[in-house]
């Protein structure tokens, strides 16, 4: 299982150093980010307390923060396989949920729950999928005329993420304060006082939905070189791609759900995962791997770079992905 | 043409003082404008609405004309202030000078605006080229997001700022009184300025580059002095009022399909109806968010971001 897994998913030998690579310094961000806080622990003593040899007083601190971190953790992962997949079924780099706008629509939905029913994580998330699908079929039917495949899409998608936005903000002038406030810190993408409330739901949704992509990965490389060609290596083309855009959108709305629109993360990391990869297609593993390492990074960062004002992981992930996606744009100018 | 921008333009502005909470029938409201007798409707109208209305019209001018101007600097279609952050350049410049420099003088912020403006316009033009709608659009996109999570960051720093910086960030007509306007006025009317100058050389650049040196025009200065505008008029509307998106995409397009190429008419045009489409979304959002209102940068990301997908829909070819 394991081998074929890894053959489909795209591993060869340099991904799998890749990944143990960031799996290496994923694990170090993770126990740092718990020793960070009030009450600040070494590295050493966060270890030990996980082996179960510390104090009464840290064993409290570390089971306090590990589910925040470890939600940063797969939010990243859903993310990141959400934009891998995205990308390759578009065939455009840019075809990620956050540029076009499923994540905004995620958003909508997930803010039309919190003031119509309640702020419980489960109906946040079946507002939040209900949000991307609806996104999803309107940008489509939009787009429908020049193809999926256009670079319209993209234009369409920010066209569509602007009036979202609009309504975003539509609904919270007309919530009730409280409800308001609620609504606009989940809006951020925030990381704070996620407990195991908020990591048990979404490990339940990776665990169904990722073997599924991973699985159909091979299919999904063979989608990308166009349908014909998929078609003649026998993947039933339209199943295939209905059944893994419905997987890529309910991860963004597990992700969303969880922690609220985090920006740029689907985006950047299938790019970032080629490059480290030097492996054309999809590239799975590694890019969940890096949209893990990245929002991990970021919280840590926005804990630590102010002193005491913590930064949400939402505008971190927004300043530096955004700057990123500048850089992109400048190298790609340059070639072009 | 010009009698019907022209009228649209009265109407909106009557209809815009004319709305609200407590609606006024036209009547009262040319009483109260041109026979003031000081009874409680005139208070209103002279006090409240009519600073407001005035506010719109100045800030869609400014709105208007940059966005044309920018669509014929840069020949495409889909460049707007809002949309390439220029006008979140210009306020996070405002957010920066208020919060770390502590200066609260509009008089003064507006260089702040100009700056920030100039930065974002820069920036963008770096980033995205001229050519292709596709990486403008993806570079505002890029430049938006890192001036909205600064300034967000800027906010959780000092969140004694945040409420006064909130609502003003949505983009918003409430409020503003016309004495803080008077130190944007010469930002504006300078900007009004250049853009009445350019007219006759962006005719010339719109036909290609080496054509416009054969009619005597210098394209290079000609792009500079019209990116000067656009700092100048985003950085006065954004000062003014917020930063407000989409209002200089749609009028141009607008004016262009109504009044044919020619850049003079395209940005007179755009001035004149600018304005009366600002004051239409924003008695919109009186009207919709009654009891209370929805701000006008709202409304506009609405009906703009519908404009902008119509737009996307109708280009002929999107280069990538």
């Amino acid at each position: 299982m394991t081998t074929f897994v890894s053959r489909e998913a795209g591993l060869d030998r340099r991904s799998i150093v890749v990944v143990a690579i960031l799996a290496v310094v994923t694990l170090a961000l993770v126990v740092l980010s718990v020793g960070t806080g009030d009450y600040d622990m070494t590295p050493a003593e966060v270890l030990r307390t996980l082996a179960g040899q510390g104090t009464k007083a840290q064993y409290l601190v570390v089971t306090g923060r590990l589910p925040r971190v470890l939600v940063a953790v797969l939010v990243g992962a859903a993310l990141a396989l959400a934009g891998s997949v995205f990308q390759t079924l578009t065939r455009n780099p840019l075809g990620s949920p956050d540029i076009i706008g499923f994540t905004t629509g995620s958003a909508t939905g997930g803010i039309l729950m919190i003031l119509v029913v309640g702020s419980a994580p489960g109906f946040v998330a079946l507002g939040a999928l209900g949000g991307g699908l609806l996104t999803m079929a309107l940008i489509a039917a939009l787009c429908a005329p020049y193809g999926l495949l256009s670079s319209r899409l993209v234009l369409l998608g920010i066209a569509m993420s602007a009036v979202l936005a609009g309504v975003n903000s539509y609904l919270l002038v007309k919530a009730s304060k409280e409800n308001a406030a609620r609504a606009t810190v989940w809006l951020v993408g925030d990381l704070a006082g996620r407990d195991w409330n908020y990591f048990v739901p979404l490990a339940a949704v990776l665990v169904v939905l990722v073997p599924v992509v991973l699985v159909n990965g091979r299919a999904l490389r063979m989608l990308e070189m166009g349908d014909d060609a998929a078609v003649g290596v026998g993947v039933a083309v339209g199943r295939m791609r209905n059944l893994l855009l419905l997987c890529a959108v309910a991860l963004v709305a597990a992700a969303t759900a969880a922690v609220g629109p985090i920006p740029f993360i689907a985006l950047i990391s299938p790019q970032l995962a080629r490059r480290m990869t030097r492996l054309p297609g999809p590239n799975l593993v590694v890019s969940a791997f890096v949209g893990a390492l990245l929002v991990v990074a970021a919280d840590y960062v926005g804990q630590r770079v102010l002193g005491a004002s913590l930064l949400p992981v939402g505008v971190v992930a927004a300043t530096l992905g955004g700057a990123y996606f500048v850089w992109l744009l400048l190298v790609g100018r340059r070639r072009a | 043409m010009l009698v019907g921008a022209l009228f649209a333009l009265a109407a909106a502005f009557l209809l815009s003082i004319g709305f609200g909470s407590n609606a006024l029938s036209l009547g009262s409201v040319l009483h109260g404008l041109f026979a003031y007798d000081g009874s409680f409707d005139d208070v209103v109208i002279r006090d409240d609405r009519l600073p407001r209305t005035v506010l719109g019209v100045v800030v869609g001018m400014a709105l208007g004309l940059a966005g044309a101007l920018l669509q014929a600097v840069t020949r495409n279609p889909v460049a707007d202030p809002g949309l390439l952050g220029i006008n979140y350049g210009a306020a996070l410049a405002i957010v920066v000078g208020s919060v770390a420099f502590s200066v609260t003088a509009p008089g003064q912020l507006i260089w702040f605006a100009f700056g920030g403006a100039l930065l974002g316009t820069w920036l963008v033009s770096v980033i995205g080229g001229a050519v292709s709608p596709i990486r403008l659009v993806l570079a505002g996109v890029a430049v938006q997001a890192v001036f909205v999570g600064l300034n967000q960051a800027l906010q959780v720093i000092n969140t004694h700022s945040l409420d006064q910086m909130r609502f003003w960030l949505v983009g918003s007509l409430v409020n503003r009184d016309l004495a803080g306007l008077t130190g944007l006025l010469p930002f504006f009317l300078a900007g009004v300025a250049l853009a009445a100058v350019l007219g006759r050389p962006l005719n010339a650049i719109a036909l290609g580059e080496d054509t416009a040196r054969g009619l005597g025009a210098n394209p290079a200065f000609t792009r500079l002095a019209g990116m000067a505008a656009v700092g100048l008029l985003s950085a006065a509307a954004t000062a003014a009022c917020g930063p407000i998106a989409f209002v200089g995409l749609m009028v141009p397009h607008v004016v262009r399909l109504l009044a044919g190429q020619d850049e003079r008419w395209v940005l007179l045009l755009s001035a004149l109806l600018a304005p009366a489409l600002l004051l239409v979304c924003d008695v919109l959002g009186r009207v919709l968010g009654s009891p209370g209102e929805i701000q006008v940068g709202v409304m506009m990301d609405i009906v703009g971001g519908v404009a902008f997908i119509v737009v996307a829909r109708r280009l002929k070819a999107v280069r990538r």
